[in-house]
């Protein structure tokens, strides 16, 4: 009986830390290009909501259909009907950031080496092959991994630091960030 | 009297002889780009010299809308047809400083602008 307790008890324990493992927002969808516009705005939004400005949601937005349209055309060569996953996770303020964004993209396309994956040069200027330097020029930290059993997995990570002037504006406390990054600046309430 | 047709989602005018101006009407992602590149191909023919893109309703591109361009200036190099971009939103011409393609094409703030070049 105690030994049953004790199974049932580690099972939740499991649970609970498999949960807090898991991104805050899941998306599923398939490898159709119809619905990048649907997981851009998505992304867009979130983003917007922890603070980064109008140009950084743009961005991070374009990083996340890059990597989709990498999956749709490389991983899946343009097989319309296959599953994509995207996770977004806030990051928690610390005292260096205000916060930011970890967005997780997997799939279960052929798996290739994470070190393959690197931009093209881009003095050579011909059509094709920007995904992966817009997403590494975008983003401050990406990762590719081989995901188990199948299938590979991207982390995107972006961060917002406080700039010195955070001003209040009508008695409500206001974010003015720029990205890690890059110079951008913006105030929203 | 310009002559005003369209596909979907590209307005295609030709405001005067050897002008054809193509206006997208939306955002160019990997769904729509293949759109775009087959009507610049079909209007880039010998009797245009020059061909405007009015990317004023495109408040969004990604890196296919931009390789449909970059194929699209390279093949009007070919037939010495000039290619204008006009009315870059913001966030669209950052896409192009990213990708470094922003002093690779040729950028004016209006359509006047473009046709008069």
């Amino acid at each position: 009986m105690q030994i049953k307790k004790m199974i049932v008890k580690s099972q939740s324990i499991l649970k609970w830390v498999s949960m807090q493992n898991r991104p805050e927002i899941e998306l599923k969808l398939t490898s159709d290009p119809m619905y990048l516009c649907g997981a851009r705005e998505l992304v867009g939004c979130i983003a917007r909501r922890i603070g980064f400005d109008d140009m950084e949601c743009s961005k991070i937005s374009l990083a996340v259909d890059e990597a989709l349209c990498n999956i749709i055309r490389h991983g899946y060569n343009k097989a319309f009907n296959k599953p994509i996953w995207i996770g977004i996770t806030p990051i928690k303020p610390t005292s260096e950031y205000i916060g930011g964004i970890e967005i997780t993209i997997e799939d279960e396309a052929k798996q290739v080496d994470p070190k393959v994956m690197k931009g093209r040069n881009l003095e050579d200027i011909k059509p094709g092959g920007l995904g992966v330097h817009i997403i590494s020029e975008v983003m401050d930290e990406v990762r590719y991994e081989k995901r188990d059993p199948v299938g590979m997995r991207l982390v995107m990570i972006k961060r917002a630091t406080r700039t010195e002037e955070s001003p209040r504006l009508s008695g409500q406390q206001s974010l003015c960030i720029k990205s890690h990054s890059h110079s951008t600046s913006h105030t929203s309430s | 009297m310009a002559n005003q047709q369209s596909s979907s989602f590209i307005e295609i005018e030709r405001p005067e002889q050897g002008v054809v101006v193509l206006a997208p009407s939306a955002d160019v992602d990997m769904s729509r780009s293949p759109e775009l590149r087959t009507v610049i191909r079909q209007e880039m023919d010998s009797t245009v010299h020059k061909l405007v893109v009015d990317l004023e309703e495109v408040h969004y591109m990604d890196s296919s809308g931009l390789a449909t361009l970059v194929e699209a200036m390279r093949n009007a190099g070919k037939s010495d047809t000039k290619l204008v971009i006009c009315n870059m939103h913001p966030k669209v011409r950052a896409i192009f400083e990213i990708a470094r393609l922003d002093s690779f094409f040729s950028i004016v703030d209006s359509r006047d602008e473009a046709i008069s070049l």
